[in-house]
C-alpha cells in the first residue's frame, strides 16, 4: 500500500523532478511516521490530509511576511493533531518526552539505552 | 502573535520533538522502526524519476547499454540496480525524429515507478485514459507537445505485463555533456512521451 500523496495542491510535499525532498534528517522521519501509521491502519489519509491542510491555512493566516515556510514542521504538527485524536497521544506528552530528550547529557548515546541508571538526584517539594 | 523561537526558554528543536514522538510511538507499539526504515528508504531511494533519468542518460552516452535497454528493458534496468515491485517487464521504446510513443494505462493506472516515482496526477486522469488513444496528437498538443504530421505517433496501453519507458530523444547541444550532467535534464513527463527533453 503506498500513502496517496498529493501531487499537486498546498498538501503535496516538497518534490524535485517527482522525487520527495528531505531538507533535514527529521524530515523524513517525520514522513515516515505519518505514512508507516496509515499503513498500519491507525489513521485514514483524508484524515491526516485534512489536518494538514488546516495547519497550512493557520500558518498562511498568522505567519509574518517574510516568515519562511516549513513544510515538514506543519506536517509534524497535523501528525500529532491526528494521533490526540485518533491514538490518544496528547501534544503535553509529546512536549515532556521532548523537555527529557533535551536534558540528555552530550554525546549519550541515546538510541542504545543502556545506561539509564544515573537519574540525577531531584527532590520535590510537597 | 507571540514568537515560539529565540530569547531565553527556547523551545526544543522540531527535530528533538519528532524524535521523542517516535518514542512514544514505538513504546506503544504504534510503529516498527525497522518497517518505518524500509519506507523511508523506499521513497528516498527506490521511488523516484531519478532512476529512469539514469537510465536514459546511460542509454544516451552508452550505444552497447542502449541496444542492450531495447531489447530486453527489464534486465538493463535491473543491471543499474532499479528494479522490484511494479518494475517487472519493462518494455522500452525509443523517440526519434520521426517516431513518437507515447504511454497510457486505458484499465488502471499501471506504472513503472521504480523508475518512474509516483505517478502524475493527470496519468490517471480519465480524460487522459480514453482521449490520448483516440485522439494523441490533440491531447500532446493540449499538454504543449506539439509534433509535426510528418512524426508518427504509437501509443502503449500499459498493463499489469507490460510497462513502458519512453527513450526520450537526446536534445541537440547536449553532445558535450556527461552522464552526470545529463540526468537532471530528463523528465518524467519525457519518459511517458507526453514531452521532449530540453537543452538546458
Amino acid at each position: 500500500m503506498t500513502a496517496p500523496l498529493d501531487i499537486e495542491g498546498p498538501a503535496a510535499p516538497p518534490r524535485s523532478n517527482g522525487e520527495l525532498v528531505f531538507a533535514e534528517p527529521w524530515e523524513s522521519r517525520a514522513f515516515g511516521m505519518a505514512v508507516s501509521l496509515y499503513e498500519a491502519g491507525a489513521f485514514t489519509w483524508p484524515e491526516f490530509q485534512a489536518a494538514l491542510i488546516a495547519r497550512i491555512a493557520a500558518w498562511e493566516a498568522a505567519a509574518a511576511p517574510d516568515e519562511p515556510y516549513h513544510y515538514y514542521r506543519l506536517w509534524l504538527a497535523a501528525l500529532e493533531d491526528t494521533l490526540a485524536d485518533r491514538c490518544g497521544v496528547t501534544a503535553d506528552e509529546v512536549t515532556a518526552r521532548t523537555l527529557a530528550l533535551a536534558q540528555r547529557p552530550p554525546g549519550h548515546d541515546h538510541r542504545d539505552g543502556h545506561d539509564h541508571g544515573h537519574d540525577h538526584e531531584r527532590h520535590h517539594a510537597h | 502573535m507571540t514568537p515560539t523561537h529565540g530569547g531565553p526558554g527556547e523551545a526544543p528543536p522540531v527535530a528533538l520533538r519528532t524524535e521523542a514522538l517516535e518514542q512514544l510511538l514505538t513504546e506503544r507499539g504504534l510503529i516498527d522502526p525497522k518497517a518505518m526504515n524500509e519506507v523511508i528508504t523506499t521513497y528516498e531511494t527506490n521511488v523516484g524519476p531519478l532512476n529512469g533519468a539514469k537510465v536514459v542518460a546511460r542509454a544516451w552516452t552508452d550505444p552497447e547499454y542502449r541496444r542492450r535497454l531495447l531489447r530486453d528493458g527489464t534486465t538493463a534496468i535491473d543491471e543499474l540496480g532499479f528494479s522490484g515491485r511494479q518494475g517487472e517487464h519493462i518494455v522500452v521504446v525509443e523517440n526519434t525524429a520521426t517516431t513518437h510513443h507515447v504511454v497510457v494505462c486505458t484499465l488502471c493506472s499501471c506504472y513503472p515507478w521504480p523508475v518512474l516515482g509516483l505517478p502524475p496526477s493527470w496519468y490517471k486522469d480519465p480524460a487522459y485514459r480514453a482521449r490520448v488513444v483516440k485522439e494523441p496528437r490533440t491531447v500532446l498538443s493540449e499538454m504543449g507537445l506539439e509534433l509535426g504530421d510528418d512524426v508518427r505517433i504509437t501509443v502503449h496501453d500499459s498493463t499489469s505485463e507490460v510497462r513502458w519507458l519512453v527513450l526520450p530523444e537526446r536534445p541537440a547541444g547536449t553532445e558535450h555533456l556527461s552522464e552526470e550532467q545529463l540526468v537532471p535534464l530528463v523528465t518524467r513527463e519525457a519518459m511517458v512521451g507526453v514531452a521532449k527533453v530540453a537543452a538546458p
